[in-house]
C-alpha cells in the first residue's frame, strides 16, 4: 500500500472506496510523487527530512516513516491563502504538529475532492466540515491501529502531536510506526470532531506554506512552466469587441528568429464568448520571439455592425433604470402605496464603469495534446469547468484529461473563465507539441471578462420618521445580480421593498469580479442610507441600528444577513474607530455590508490635505466565524480594503468602437504604494463555523470613504471612479 | 542573432539572442531563472525588477545588447541562503498573498535600503511606487521594509 518516493509523476489508480457519512467525501489514494515538489519542500523546510517511504491514509494525507505528514491542498490557490488554511484544518483534527507538515497542491480529481474551485469566498466555508472529517478519520484509523496492538478500546488511547498513547500506562506509538498498518483499515463511517475550545492549530498565526519558494523566486506559477519539447505561443485577438480579421500578412513576422509557425484559427465553441472570433497564433521557441513576431504581423481588422460605445451603454442603462420588470426580483408590501403616502421621498442614481481584473500574472496555460496525451497545467480558478470544455473540444472522455493546478498570480474572478485553457489546447493540438500560451498585458486587458458597467437607482420613502419604502433598480450590462443579493439588507427592515434588475445585452464579455455586484452595490446603498439619514434629520448610525432592530423583529421576512451580527460589527467598529471622537481635521464615514456569509463594518478617516481628500485610516470589524489563520486572514481583509479603495477611487474602463480605453498600466491606474491608508482589523470572537474572507472586506470600503469624503467636503459621490469627481479636488 | 556573455548572480552565461531581447526573457526563457516575473513589459509594474550593478532596474525594458559587463542580480541571487534582511523581513511579516509581484518588490526594496539604510515614509513610497501589488499587500511591504532597516 505504500508508494515509493519515485522521481516520476506516478498516479495511484487504486481507489479506496469509503464514503464518509455527512461530508459526502470519498477518500482515495492519489498521490503524485513529483520531484519538483519534494525538491521545493526540502529547500523550504531544511530541517524536515523527506521520508524514504510514505503511507497514504486517504486522498488528503500521507504519513512518512519518519513522522513527516503531507497534506494535500485540494483547491486552487489564487492568493487567498487556502493552500495554508485548508491543510491547517486537516492537521488540527489529525493531531499532528504543524512543524511536521508539508503541503502539496492536488490536481483536479472530482472523484476524490469536492468543489475544487476558487470563487465566491467559499473554499473554507464549504470545505470546513469535510476537511475536519478527513483529519479526524485518519486520526481514528491510527488510534484504532494502536488500540488493536495494545488490545484496548479506542477510548483507552489518546492521540496528540503525532503520537498515540495508552492512557492506562506510559506506552506510546508514533504515527510513523502506525501508518502502514493504519492505511489498510477501512475508514470509519462516524468520527468525532474536536471541540473548538481544544483547537491548537486553527486560530494560530501560520505562515504561508509557500513562503520559502516565494522568497527565493522558485517556479510556482503557471507562467513558470517549462517542459521538455515545449514551445511558446501568443495570440493576436480582435483589438475590439465586434471587430473581425480582414487580412493577414505574416511575411515579416516569419522572418523573426525562433518563429515556428503562424496560423489563423477560430474560437472552438461559440458559447465561450458568444461569437466565433478569428485569431492569429504565433508559435516560437521563446516568449520574446513569439511576442516580437506577433508585433511584426500586419493585420487589419474591420468593424462589424456590432461595435459598441460607452455612450451607447450609458443611454441604454439610463433607459433601463426607469423600467420595471414584469416579475420583480423582490416585492414586499406595496411600494407605490407607500411612496404615495410618504412625507419624504429620496431618489438617487449611482454609476460604475467596466473594470478589468488585471491579475498581475497575465493569463497563461500549458497544454500537451499530443498523441494519447491530454494534459493541461496552469492557473485556473475552475479546473473542472476547464476539463468539461476540453472534453468537448477534444471529443474525449473527461477521464482521459489531466488538469494540473499551479499557484496563481491573482484571480479576482478572471480565472473563473478558462478561455485560455481551451486556446492552449487548440494550439497544442494544431502544432502537435506541448505549448505554453501566454497573454501579453495588452492581451490580458483587452480580452477580459470585465466587471460589467452598471447603474443603480435607489428610492426610499419615509413616513412619520420611519423608512417605509425602498425601491432598488439595477441596470447592468449583461447583468442580473444573483438571487441571494436580493435578500441582503435592507430586506426585512423596510416593509415595502422592491428590486428590479434590468440587463443590457452586450457583446463585451463580462463576468464575476471580486465580490460580484456587491463590489459596487455596497457603495451605492450605503451612501444612500447616509444621505437618507440626513434627509430624515437622523444620525446615520442610529438609522442603521434601528433598521437592524426592525429586521430582527421580522425574522420571517426572508433575508439572508444576520441583524445581530450586523449590530455586533457596527458597534465594534464604532468603538475601535473612536467614532464621534475623531481628531481635529479628520472626518469619519461609516459603511456596513454583508456578503459571502460574512458581516463587515468599516469606518474611514478622511483628511483634507493640499485641497484633496485623503483616506488616512480604515477601521474594520468583521464577523467571519472562527478565524482559521489570523495571519493570512488579516492579509486578506487588508488586501480587500485597499483593493476596494483603489478601484472605487481610480478603476475605469470605457469602450469606443468596441475597443477598451486602456491596454496596459500606463493607461490604467491601479492603487500603488503610498496610497493605502493605515488599517486596523478586528475580528468578532466567534465559535461558529468559518465564513467567507477573500471578498467581504472589499465592498464596504467604497461606501465608507464616500461617506467620509462627504463629511470632509460636503460633496456627495454618485459615480465611480471617485477621482473623476470634483469633490476630491476640494 | 548574436552571442552575448552576461554575468548573472555572479556566474557568466553565454546567450544566443536577438539584440533587442529584453533581459527579462533572457533570464526566464534562456537561463531558466523564472523568479523574475513578467507583468506589463513597459516598465510600469515592477514585477520584472532586477539589480543592474546593484541598482533596481526593470528587466523588461533593458535589451540584452545594452548589458555588456554590467552585473545582474535576480531574486534567485539576492542571497544564497534566502537570508537577505529584506527576505527575512518579508518572511517575518508573511507579506505575500498571491506572491506574484513579490520578487520584484523585494528587489526594489533591497535596492532602496542599500541607498537609504533608514528610509523615510516618503522615500519608501517613492522607491516602491513603480511596483504594483494587485493583491494590495502594500501595508505589509512597508512594515517589512521598516523591520529590515531597524
Ligand atoms: S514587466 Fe517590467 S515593469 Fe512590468
Ligand atoms: S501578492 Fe499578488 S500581486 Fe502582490
Amino acid at each position: 500500500m505504500n508508494s515509493s518516493n519515485k522521481h516520476t509523476i506516478k498516479r495511484r489508480s487504486f481507489l479506496k472506496k469509503s464514503i464518509l457519512s455527512g461530508g459526502g467525501l470519498i477518500l482515495g489514494f492519489n498521490f503524485y510523487n513529483c520531484e519538483a515538489d519534494v525538491e521545493i519542500a526540502k529547500k523550504a523546510i531544511p530541517s524536515l527530512e523527506i521520508p524514504e517511504k510514505w503511507n497514504e491514509l486517504n486522498a488528503f494525507l500521507k504519513i512518512g516513516n519518519n513522522g513527516v505528514v503531507t497534506i494535500m491542498s485540494p483547491n486552487p490557490e489564487i492568493g487567498q491563502n487556502i493552500k495554508t488554511s485548508m491543510p491547517m484544518i486537516v492537521a488540527e483534527e489529525l493531531e499532528v504538529d504543524w512543524k511536521n507538515v508539508l503541503v502539496e497542491q492536488a490536481s483536479l480529481n472530482t472523484d476524490w475532492y469536492k468543489r475544487q474551485v476558487a470563487g465566491g469566498s467559499q473554499s473554507i466555508r464549504q470545505g470546513w466540515e469535510s476537511l475536519r472529517k478527513v483529519g479526524a478519520t485518519a486520526k481514528q484509523m491510527l488510534v484504532q491501529t494502536a488500540a488493536n496492538r495494545w488490545s484496548l478500546s479506542l477510548n483507552e488511547c489518546k492521540a496528540q502531536n503525532g503520537i498515540v498513547s495508552n492512557i492506562m500506562n506510559e506506552e506510546t506509538l508514533t504515527y510513523a510506526e502506525l501508518a502502514e498498518e493504519a492505511s489498510k483499515l477501512e475508514a470509519p463511517k462516524e468520527v468525532k470532531l474536536k471541540d473548538p475550545a481544544d483547537f491548537k492549530i486553527i486560530g494560530q498565526a501560520k505562515k504561508n506554506v509557500d513562503i520559502e519558494p516565494l522568497l527565493s523566486g522558485k517556479p510556482l506559477f503557471g507562467i513558470d512552466t517549462k517542459k521538455e519539447g515545449m514551445v511558446y505561443a501568443v495570440i493576436s485577438r480582435p483589438p475590439g469587441f465586434g471587430m473581425k480579421l480582414s487580412s493577414l500578412d505574416d511575411s515579416e513576422a516569419k522572418k523573426v528568429n525562433g518563429v515556428i509557425d503562424i496560423f489563423k484559427f477560430e474560437d472552438s465553441q461559440s458559447d465561450l464568448r458568444g461569437i466565433m472570433n478569428e485569431k492569429v497564433a504565433v508559435i516560437a521557441n521563446s516568449t520574446w520571439s513569439a511576442m516580437k513576431a506577433r508585433k511584426a504581423l500586419k493585420l487589419s481588422w474591420v468593424k462589424s455592425d456590432a461595435v459598441e460605445n460607452t455612450s451607447d451603454h450609458d443611454a441604454g442603462l439610463n433607459k433601463l433604470l426607469q423600467e420595471r420588470q414584469k416579475e420583480p426580483r423582490r416585492n414586499d408590501g406595496d411600494i407605490d402605496k407607500a411612496f404615495a403616502e410618504a412625507d419624504i421621498v429620496l431618489e438617487k442614481i449611482y454609476e460604475a464603469p467596466f473594470l478589468p481584473h488585471n491579475c498581475l500574472e497575465p493569463m497563461n496555460f500549458y497544454a500537451d495534446i499530443t498523441g494519447d496525451k491530454a494534459e493541461v497545467l496552469g492557473p485556473v480558478q475552475t479546473p473542472q469547468w476547464a476539463r468539461i470544455r476540453l472534453a468537448k473540444l477534444l471529443d474525449r472522455p473527461e477521464t482521459d484529461i489531466t488538469v494540473g493546478m499551479t499557484r496563481m498570480g491573482g484571480g479576482f474572478g478572471r480565472r473563473l473563465f478558462g478561455d485560455f485553457v481551451i486556446e492552449a489546447a487548440q494550439l497544442s493540438q494544431k502544432v502537435n507539441k506541448p505549448v505554453q500560451l501566454i497573454f501579453s498585458r495588452e492581451d490580458d486587458m483587452v480580452s477580459g471578462t470585465y466587471r460589467p458597467a452598471s447603474k443603480y437607482r435607489i428610492k426610499a420613502g419615509v413616513k412619520n420618521g420611519e423608512v417605509t419604502a425602498y425601491h432598488l433598480t439595477e441596470a447592468c450590462v449583461n447583468g442580473n445580480m444573483y438571487d441571494n443579493i436580493t435578500n441582503f439588507f435592507p430586506a426585512g427592515a423596510i416593509p415595502n421593498m422592491r428590486i428590479d434588475t434590468n440587463s443590457l445585452e452586450s457583446n463585451i464579455s463580462t463576468g464575476a469580479w471580486r465580490a460580484p455586484y456587491t463590489n459596487f452595490l455596497a457603495f451605492a446603498e450605503q451612501s444612500f442610507f447616509d444621505e437618507l439619514a440626513k434627509e430624515m434629520g437622523k444620525d446615520e448610525i442610529d438609522l442603521r441600528l434601528e433598521l437592524f432592530e426592525k429586521a430582527k423583529s421580522n425574522a420571517d421576512a426572508g433575508y439572508e444577513y444576520d441583524p445581530e451580527k450586523s449590530i455586533a460589527v457596527t458597534k465594534l467598529a464604532l468603538e475601535k474607530a473612536k467614532w464621534g471622537k475623531a481628531r481635529a481635521g479628520i472626518s469619519q464615514g461609516f459603511c456596513m455590508y454583508y456578503s459571502h456569509n460574512t458581516h463587515v463594518a468599516e469606518i474611514a478617516d478622511v483628511a483634507i490635505e493640499d485641497g484633496q481628500a485623503v483616506v488616512k485610516k480604515i477601521t474594520c470589524a468583521i464577523h467571519c466565524g472562527i478565524v482559521v489563520n489570523p495571519l493570512g486572514a488579516i492579509n486578506q481583509v487588508e488586501g480587500g480594503i485597499i483593493d476596494g479603495i483603489g478601484h472605487a477611487m481610480y478603476g475605469d474602463l470605457s469602450f469606443e468602437d468596441g475597443k477598451p480605453s486602456a491596454n496596459n498600466f500606463h493607461q490604467y491606474r491601479l492603487i500603488r504604494m503610498g496610497e493605502q491608508p493605515e488599517i486596523e482589523v478586528h475580528f468578532v470572537p466567534s465559535k461558529e463555523d468559518p465564513t467567507g474572507l477573500g471578498e467581504p472586506s472589499l465592498p464596504p470600503a467604497g461606501g465608507a470613504i464616500a461617506n467620509a469624503i462627504f463629511k470632509a467636503t460636503g460633496k456627495r459621490l454618485y459615480k465611480q471612479p471617485f477621482v473623476k469627481e470634483d469633490a476630491l479636488l476640494g | 542573432m548574436a552571442t552575448y556573455n552576461i554575468k548573472v548572480n555572479g556566474k557568466m552565461h553565454k546567450v544566443e539572442a536577438d539584440a533587442d531581447t529584453p533581459i527579462l526573457w533572457v533570464l526566464r526563457d534562456h537561463l531558466n531563472l523564472v523568479g523574475t516575473k513578467y507583468g506589463c513589459g513597459i516598465a510600469q509594474c515592477g514585477a520584472c525588477t532586477i539589480h543592474v550593478n546593484g541598482d533596481a532596474a526593470r528587466s523588461c525594458s533593458i535589451p540584452i545588447s545594452s548589458i555588456a559587463e554590467k552585473e545582474i542580480t535576480t531574486i534567485e541571487g539576492l542571497s544564497d541562503i534566502v537570508r537577505h534582511p529584506i527576505q527575512d523581513a518579508w518572511r517575518e511579516h508573511d507579506v505575500p498573498q498571491c506572491g506574484y509581484c513579490q520578487a520584484g518588490q523585494m528587489m526594489s526594496a533591497s535596492s532602496l535600503i542599500k541607498q537609504h539604510p533608514n528610509p523615510t515614509d516618503d522615500q519608501i513610497d517613492t522607491a516602491m511606487r513603480g511596483n504594483i501589488c494587485r493583491c494590495a499587500t502594500y501595508k505589509r511591504i512597508k512594515s517589512a521594509i521598516k523591520t529590515a532597516t531597524k
